[in-house]
Formats: C-alpha cells, sequence, structure tokens
C-alpha cells in the first residue's frame, strides 16, 4: 500500500546519498590500489558529479540514463583493471543508477508513512541494511563455498586466476574426485543405504504415536511426549557416548542395524512434532463422517486421514531424513569403519587430511538441502491449503 | 418413554446403565490410544532411554576393583591405612591367588588402567607384576619334583584335589561364580570337578588356587581338567598350605605323596608373599596405593563425579584436586561463557532480522525467509567446513582483509582455533534456531500497537522499548533457551574451528570415551551436563510448551 506519493527531489540532494556510497566503495578501491584518501575523494567526488548530471539532465530519461551508468563503469572498470573490473564495473554501475534514480524520484519513500521525518526515514534504510548484511551473514558461507568448489588449485581461497575470470582458474577436478575415489563413493553408498532406512523407522513408529497422542484422552500425554522429544534436547554427544556404551553391551556397536536404529530414534522427534502439527488442524467429524458411511477403521484411516496428514507426514520424513543424513556424532560412536557416511569422511577430512573435495562434497549437498527445503516449502502450503479446506 | 426408565439410572442402547456404557467407551479409547504409542515407547525406550541410564550407571559403577581382587578387598577391609603401614601378610596372599586369576583371564591391565587415573604409577606396577607372578610357583615345583615328580602331573593332581568322601559343590560354584564376574561372560558349561570337603579343610589355598584353575580350563579354555597342568599359583598354595597343616592324619588318595612333600616342605625355602610382592617391585609396600585401592573397593563409587568437579577421593575423605590438574570447573565454566555468548550474538543478529520479516509483506518475507532456512537446511558439516575455509590464515577473509590493506601480509588475523572462531562459526549455524521463534512471536504483534504508541507522543524508542519489546520476549525467551540448549552440548563445530582454547566440555567427553578410555569420568562429566540441559528443557516445557515446537 503506496500512503506516500512520490516526489521528486533536488538533483543536489540525490547526487549527495550517492556520492556518500560513492565515497563509502571508494574507499575499499582506493586501499586495494594505494591509496585510500584518494579512493574517498575520487569515489565522492565522480558519484557526485555523474549522479547530478543525470539527475539534473537526464530525469526523464531514466532508462537510457541508467543503462549509461552501467556502460560508463563497464568502460571504466575494464579500462581500470581487466575482467575483474569489468564485473565490478557492472555491480556498480548498476548499483549507482537504480540509487540515483530511486532517490532523486522520491520512490524511497513510498513504503514509509507520510509523515515521516527524515530522521525516521533515515533510520529506516539503516536498519534495512543492518538486518541485509545480517542476512548477507546467513548466506555468505554457502555462497563462499559453492564457487571454491571450482578452483583448479588445491587451494582454500580464490586465487588471482579465479578472480580474473579466467578458465585456466577453474575446474571440476574436485568434483571428479569426488566421484572416483573410493573413499568418497564408499561414504555415499553407506549414507544412502543408511538413512532412508532410519527414515522409514522413524515415520512409520512416529506417525502411528502422533495419531495415538492427538487423541482426546491419553493418560500421561506431557511424560510420553517428553520422552519422545528428548532425542532431540539431549545433547549429541551424550546421546552418542550412552548409545556406544549400550549398544556395545548388546552387540549393536559397529553395526549397520545399531547405526539405523540410533539415526532412527533422532529422527522420531522431528516427525513427531510435524505429524502433530498437521493433526491439530484435523477435522475429527471427517473419521467420524466415513465411519458413519460403514467404512472400518483401516479404511478410514488410509482413505481419509492418511491423504489429510501426508504433508505433514512427508515432511517429517524428511526432516528424519536430513537428521540422518547429516548425522555425524552418533555414527562417529557407534558405527564403525564399515560404516562410515558421508558426514563422517568429512569430517576426517576437516581434521585430518584437508583437501578441496570437501567443497565439492559440500555444494553437492548444499544443492540437495537446497532441493528438500523446496519440496518441504511445496508440502507446507499444500497442507495449509487442504486444511483450508476442511470446515474449522 | 416409559415411566421405570425415567426413575432408574439412565440406560444406554444396549440396557446397560448409561454411565458404565460411557466408561467403558472412554477407557476402550484410552486404551486404543496408548496401543497406537506404545511401539514407538517402547522403540525409543530401548535405543535412545536405555543407553541414555546405562550411561548414568556407568558414571557411578566402580565393579571392577571388587570383581578382579574380590578376597583382597574383603581382607583390605580391616586394613587402617592411617597407620601409615602396610598392610599384613594375608592381604598379599590374597592379592597373590586374585592376580593370578586376573593375569591368566587377562583381566589385571584393566584392573591397573582403572586405578592409575587415581593413582599414577598403578597401571605399570599390574602390568609388570603380572608377568612375574609364574617364577615363585615354578620354583617350588622344581624343588617338590626332587621328592616326587607326579607333582607336575595334572592327573596326580585331580586324583589329590578330588580326594574321597563328599565334594564340596558349593566352593566350586563360589569360584565359578567368581570367574563370570571377573570375565564378564556367561560361561556356561561344567567344570567337572569339585574338591572333596576333607581337602579343602586340610588345605583351604591348595584347593581355592586349583579351584580357580579348573573353572578357568574348563570353562574359558573349555579343556579337561585332570588332563591339563595345575597353575603355579597352585604349588604356591600348597607350599603355605604345608607350613601349618597336619597332613599326617590325611588319608585319602595320594596321602603318602602329601606327606612326603610335607615333610620335605620344611627344608624347602619359603617365601612370604608380602617379601615376594616387595621384591617384584617395592611400591606393593607402599601404604598409599593401598589406602587407594581400598577406597575405590566399593562396586559404586561417587570418585568419578568427584574428579568431574575436580575434586579427588581420597582415604582422608573429599579434597581439591592439585592446582595443576585442575581442568573441568575452567572448562564448565568456558562452555557456559562461550554458550552465553553465542545465546547473546544470536540475539543481537536474530532480533532485526525478525522484526524485518515479521513486518514485510508476506511475499517478501518469504522470500527473505527463504535466506534463514537454506543455512538451516544445510548441512552442519558443510556450515563448518565454510567456515573453517573462510576463516583460515590463507582463507578468504584474511585475503581480502589483506588485499584491501588493512592487514599486513606477514600479521594475518587468528581467527580459527580459537574462540572467536567457535563463537562466529556457532552463532552462524544457530541464528536460525533464534529467527524462527523470535519471528513467529513477533508475527502475533499487532503493527497498530506501535503506532498507537506514538500517536499517544512516545518516541520511536519509547514505543519500542515501552510497547513493542515487552511483547517480544517470550521469543527471546524461546529463542535463547533453544539456542543455550544447542549450544551447550555442541561437539563438531567446537572440534573443528576450536582449536585448543575454544572447545566445550563435550570434546572432552568425547576425548574420555574414545581416546583416553576413561569411560567412567566420560560419563559422568556427561552426565552433569545433560542435568543441566535437562533443567533447561524443563524451562522450555514451562515457558514454551514442547507441543509448540515448530520447524521451518
Amino acid at each position: 500500500m503506496a500512503l506516500t506519493i512520490a516526489k521528486p527531489t533536488s538533483a543536489v540532494f540525490a547526487a549527495g546519498v550517492a556520492a556518500l556510497f560513492g565515497a563509502f566503495f571508494g574507499i575499499f578501491v582506493g586501499t586495494a590500489s594505494g591509496s585510500t584518501l584518494l579512493g574517498l575523494v575520487g569515489g565522492a567526488v565522480v558519484i557526485f558529479a555523474l549522479s547530478w548530471a543525470a539527475a539534473t539532465f537526464l530525469r526523464e530519461q531514466e532508462k537510457p540514463a541508467r543503462w549509461g551508468f552501467v556502460v560508463l563503469f563497464v568502460a571504466g572498470g575494464f579500462l581500470f583493471s581487466g575482467v575483474p573490473g569489468l564485473v565490478l564495473g557492472l555491480i556498480f554501475g548498476t548499483f549507482f543508477g537504480w540509487l540515483t534514480f530511486y532517490v532523486a524520484s522520491g520512490r524511497y519513500r513510498t513504503g514509509l508513512p507520510p509523515y515521516s521525518t527524515p530522521r525516521q526515514v533515515l533510520w529506516h534504510f539503516a536498519f534495512r541494511t543492518i538486518a541485509g548484511m545480517i542476512l548477507v551473514f546467513l548466506i555468505t558461507p554457502i555462497l563462499v563455498v559453492m564457487p571454491l568448489s571450482f578452483n583448479a588449485e588445491d587451494f582454500f581461497t580464490f586465487t588471482p586466476e579465479m578472480l580474473s575470470f579466467d578458465p585456466a582458474g577453474y575446474s571440476l577436478k574436485h568434483y571428479r574426485d569426488f566421484f572416483t575415489s573410493s573413499d568418497w563413493q564408499g561414504a555415499l553408498w553407506n549414507s544412502v543405504r543408511i538413512a532412508p532406512v532410519a527414515t522409514i523407522l522413524a515415520v512409520g513408529f512416529g506417525t502411528l504415536a502422533a495419531i495415538g497422542l492427538s487423541q482426546p484422552h491419553v493418560p500421561f500425554r506431557q511424560a510420553i511426549m517428553a520422552i519422545l522429544i528428548s532425542p532431540m534436547i539431549v545433547p549429541l554427544i551424550i546421546s552418542a557416548a550412552g548409545m556406544y556404551f549400550f549398544y556395545s553391551r548388546i552387540g549393536l556397536q559397529g553395526t549397520y542395524l545399531g547405526v539405523v536404529l540410533a539415526h532412527a530414534a533422532l529422527g522420531i522427534p522431528f516427525v513427531i512434532i510435524t505429524v502433530t502439527a498437521t493433526l491439530v488442524g484435523f477435522d475429527r467429524s471427517l473419521t467420524r463422517a466415513a465411519a458413519n458411511m460403514g467404512a472400518d477403521p483401516i479404511t478410514t484411516f488410509f482413505r481419509v486421514q492418511m491423504p489429510l496428514i501426508l504433508p505433514g507426514v512427508i515432511s517429517g520424513g524428511l526432516f528424519a531424513f536430513i537428521t540422518s543424513f547429516d548425522e555425524v556424532v552418533v555414527v562417529l560412536f557407534v558405527g564403525s569403519a564399515g560404516q562410515k557416511t558421508l558426514p563422517w569422511q568429512m569430517f576426517i577430512g576437516l581434521r585430518e587430511q584437508i583437501s578441496p573435495t570437501i567443497l565439492a562434497v559440500a555444494t553437492i549437498l548444499v544443492i540437495i538441502s537446497i532441493a528438500l527445503l523446496t519440496t518441504v516449502e511445496l508440502l507446507r502450503r499444500r497442507s495449509e491449503r487442504l486444511r483450508g479446506m476442511s470446515p474449522s | 418413554m416409559s415411566d421405570t426408565t425415567q426413575n432408574g439410572p439412565m440406560l444406554a442402547a444396549d440396557g446397560t446403565p448409561l454411565k458404565r456404557s460411557l466408561a467403558r467407551a472412554l477407557r476402550r479409547q484410552k486404551l486404543r490410544a496408548l496401543l497406537l504409542v506404545a511401539p514407538l515407547l517402547i522403540f525409543v525406550l530401548v535405543t535412545f532411554i536405555a543407553p541414555i541410564a546405562d550411561m548414568l550407571f556407568r558414571s557411578v559403577e566402580n565393579q571392577i576393583v571388587s570383581d578382579t581382587l574380590p578376597s583382597t578387598t574383603e581382607v583390605l577391609a580391616d586394613w587402617e591405612h592411617s597407620t601409615g603401614e602396610s598392610p599384613p601378610e594375608p592381604v598379599y596372599e590374597a592379592l597373590y591367588y586374585d592376580l593370578f586369576l586376573a593375569a591368566e583371564a587377562k583381566e589385571h591391565t584393566k584392573l591397573g588402567t582403572r586405578l592409575n587415573y587415581e593413582y599414577t604409577g598403578v597401571s605399570s606396577l599390574f602390568r609388570s607384576t603380572g608377568r612375574g607372578l609364574d617364577d615363585l610357583g615354578d620354583d617350588y615345583l622344581d624343588a617338590l619334583e626332587e621328592v616326587d615328580d607326579r607333582w607336575g602331573d595334572g592327573d596326580f593332581w585331580y586324583t589329590l584335589m578330588s580326594g574321597s568322601g563328599e565334594a564340596d559343590e558349593d566352593l566350586m560354584r563360589a569360584h565359578v561364580k567368581r570367574l563370570r564376574q571377573l570375565t564378564g561372560d556367561a560361561l556356561p558349561g561344567k567344570v567337572g570337578f569339585a574338591p572333596s570337603t576333607e581337602i579343602v579343610a586340610l588345605l583351604p589355598k591348595t584347593t581355592a588356587a586349583y579351584a580357580d584353575f579348573a573353572a578357568y580350563t574348563a570353562l574359558v579354555d573349555g579343556d579337561v581338567v585332570a588332563e591339563e597342568d595345575p597353575w603355579e599359583s597352585v604349588y604356591v598354595g600348597l607350599m603355605t598350605d604345608l607350613q601349618g597343616a597336619d597332613v599326617a592324619s590325611y588319608s585319602g588318595p595320594e596321602a603318602e605323596a602329601l606327606q612326603a612333600a610335607a615333610e620335605a616342605a620344611a627344608d624347602i625355602e619359603y617365601i612370604p608373599l608380602k617379601t615376594f610382592f616387595g621384591d617384584e617391585d617395592e611400591d606393593w609396600l607402599n601404604a598409599d596405593i593401598w589406602a587407594t585401592v581400598q577406597t575405590y573397593s566399593t562396586k559404586y563409587t561417587s570418585g568419578y563425579f568427584l574428579n568431574a568437579v575436580d575434586l579427588q577421593l581420597t582415604p582422608d575423605g573429599i579434597e581439591a584436586r592439585p592446582e595443576n590438574q585442575r581442568i573441568y570447573i575452567m572448562l564448565f565454566k568456558r562452555t557456559m561463557f562461550m554458550s552465553l555468548a553465542i545465546t547473546f550474538s544470536c540475539i543481537a543478529l536474530g532480533y532485526p532480522v525478525a522484526w524485518l520479516l515479521a513486518n514485510l509483506p508476506a511475499s517478501k518475507a518469504n522470500l527473505l525467509m527463504i535466506l534463514v532456512l537454506l543455512p538451516f537446511w544445510t548441512s552442519l558439516l558443510v556450515r563448518t567446513s565454510a567456515w573453517k575455509v573462510m576463516l583460515q590464515q590463507q582463507g578468504v577473509i584474511n585475503d581480502v582483509l589483506v588485499w584491501l590493506g588493512l592487514v599486513a601480509d606477514g600479521n594475518r588475523l587468528v581467527m580459527i582455533n580459537n574462540q572467536f572462531g567457535t563463537i562466529v562459526a556457532m552463532t552462524h549455524i544457530l541464528l536460525p534456531f533464534m529467527i524462527l521463534p523470535l519471528y513467529s512471536v513477533m508475527q502475533g504483534i499487532p503493527p497498530s500497537y506501535l503506532r498507537a504508541a506514538k500517536s499517544l507522543g512516545a518516541t520511536n524508542w519509547t514505543a519500542f522499548w515501552r510497547v513493542y519489546f515487552p511483547q517480544s520476549v517470550p521469543g527471546i525467551g524461546a529463542g535463547s533457551i533453544l539456542v543455550f540448549i544447542l549450544a551447550i552440548g555442541y561437539y563438531i563445530t567446537p572440534e573443528i574451528v576450536g582449536g585448543t582454547t575454544g572447545t566445550f566440555i563435550s570434546n572432552r567427553i568425547a576425548y574420555h570415551i574414545s581416546s583416553s578410555l576413561n569411560w567412567g569420568l566420560g560419563a559422568a562429566l556427561g552426565a552433569i551436563l545433560l542435568a543441566v540441559v535437562l533443567l533447561l528443557y524443563w524451562a522450555y516445557d514451562r515457558i514454551v510448551g514442547i507441543d509448540n515446537v515448530k520447524l521451518g
């Protein structure tokens, strides 16, 4: 809702704001090429001049003017330092072009109440910048890992070749390593063998229990719930230590079955939580209606209840799957060399012979996570839609 | 409706009183709910709760001392350690036979390792003495064989020990039971030997040593007792018995050989076992070692827990550990401090983001939510390795700083393998756990409250601090407890980016379980950590409610 009508501001104001950013980025460019002060002043002056010119003479031709910014910066960057400069120029050109007109046209105020004081406007944007930086902090590690995994060298940092976008600086050799090394392939195979079975166990038992727990009269509900959720709360190292002691007593330590059982136990809380959450919105009169029409309890469950809670069951299963697939502490203790999973192999790689193959694996895992996240998100929407259908 | 039904109790369709019928239906419903829950409950109890209980049990369990040295600890109970003198001869006698059996079963080094946690040097003492135990018996055997060369025969011994008349099955059973406790195995099968009560009364130490030998030979090795030559400890037993036994009146099988040996025994030099142990290693005469054995001879001990809080159980009561061995209180404090630092960093970073997400239009908020959820869904090891890559001295952050000229190439910042690295990486990893509860609480705060406060004349700050913030406190509470609980038990990230100064108590637990093998101490540390976490869990349950935990 745009309560505030955009009111164009003066060219000097727009150019001033842009110049502040220009000075800020100028510091970095300046420092990197020798003189901080020169960068600061140069950045401010150049940006001020450009923005002022654009806001004064090209105010009505926003699109061509912004393109002008991009072309100018790209050309400048390329002359200044070749291909990397070109990319930086593209970013800066787009940014300053947008900034100049965003301020000059007064659009920046449209999201704010009309009575906001300049200070409130400033605070509003400062706050967004801070929050934006935190969001960048959240995502940076993942963004750094992905490009680094294409490094042609065995380094964990960007080589000069990579920064100058030289194709020789990039390669798929770490991915090749991953797909050809027997250690990594064995680990992948183990993960693939363990996680689905643990998930099936967790989902099977968990769904039944969640249905039981959502009945109206369950004795000791609180206590049972506390026990079932506890694997999520108890620190993993304690679970791992206890399982190591107990499973070696009963001969499960170092076996495939032991790891599967341990992982299933760890995944159960997630299934319980998601399925009970789905069942909260479940309309019990539907099962009663089905029973009324002559369906036996099993038919009712599979034909009426199950389709409605399925999204919750699947997302609980995905949680359980990712728990097992990512788990390293418990498998480290309960498993033996024969159950070495992908995270375990990564852990060894990080602790002992740190090899960039880890980054390739990490990238693959990130992509898997993105796929799972998307699935869960879609399921959640579907579940909400289904619940919206039933009268509440 | 007829009059009768109106006067009597209300009836259900099948004629039973409605009240009873309802109660039955309710009971059936409860039972069905419990039946649905039961499989999972049993599963979790077996695969998860039982291991935790086992760990708690191990933190106080101390049966290894009394299982390995049962007679010694029994005799030692009467000894007064405060005199500062070494224990009397009977203790060393008991020790010889206990240790001999333990050495045959290769259990004595385990006990040495266990006692070494309490008194440094005991481990090597047990190991070296365990090797020398045979020599004494061999010397006696050589002397006895000069009298009658059948003394080295298994068959001869079997006849002598079986004797005649009533067999002492109880004694044999006691020795088998003791062997089971020592090895920890069920050891099924029959020994096929029992000494006669007569010979037990005449040669108590010999029969005891022979019974140990018989039990071990039959049950562990699976051999026939009569075909095997007895252990050296049996000769030591015989010589000890012959010092005072009156064998002249004995009339059982091989009585003549026994009497001949008794006569010859007067000429064989008998070495008291205290002297023997003193010669093996003079530490055996050290009263402090015996005091330690005595202190830890109980079946359950608080020793591990005391160790876990930098105290120790000494013969004179509980004492503080020497200054240079106190590490656990420091580690607990560090774990607490770093978890708090991580929690506060998460509040500081999570609050603005949650606010932003809660106050943006849903479409934009959902888009930004992906930025929060993506790291949440990304493998922990991926994130930890990313931080390792970024923070190391040749890593991305240092490279950028050097490129910008903010840091000289020569003195790159040390950001990894210390507390800073752990705090940064863990703040990043746990931040989504703070943002998600905060977001869900903030979503429920109507934005009109803030506007109302402002229209009543409050400044921005007052409106936020007096109106908005108090309403978001439940979110901070929920998020903080969640982050703190998760942080306090973290293992992987501190292990990889923490170095030596940035590690947590959990790293120490892992060390004790996989490297130092001091399982009791690891379990005790774990139990303390578990208690802290459960306390917080309880608080979380009270404040937020377990049912309200939301994911994604």
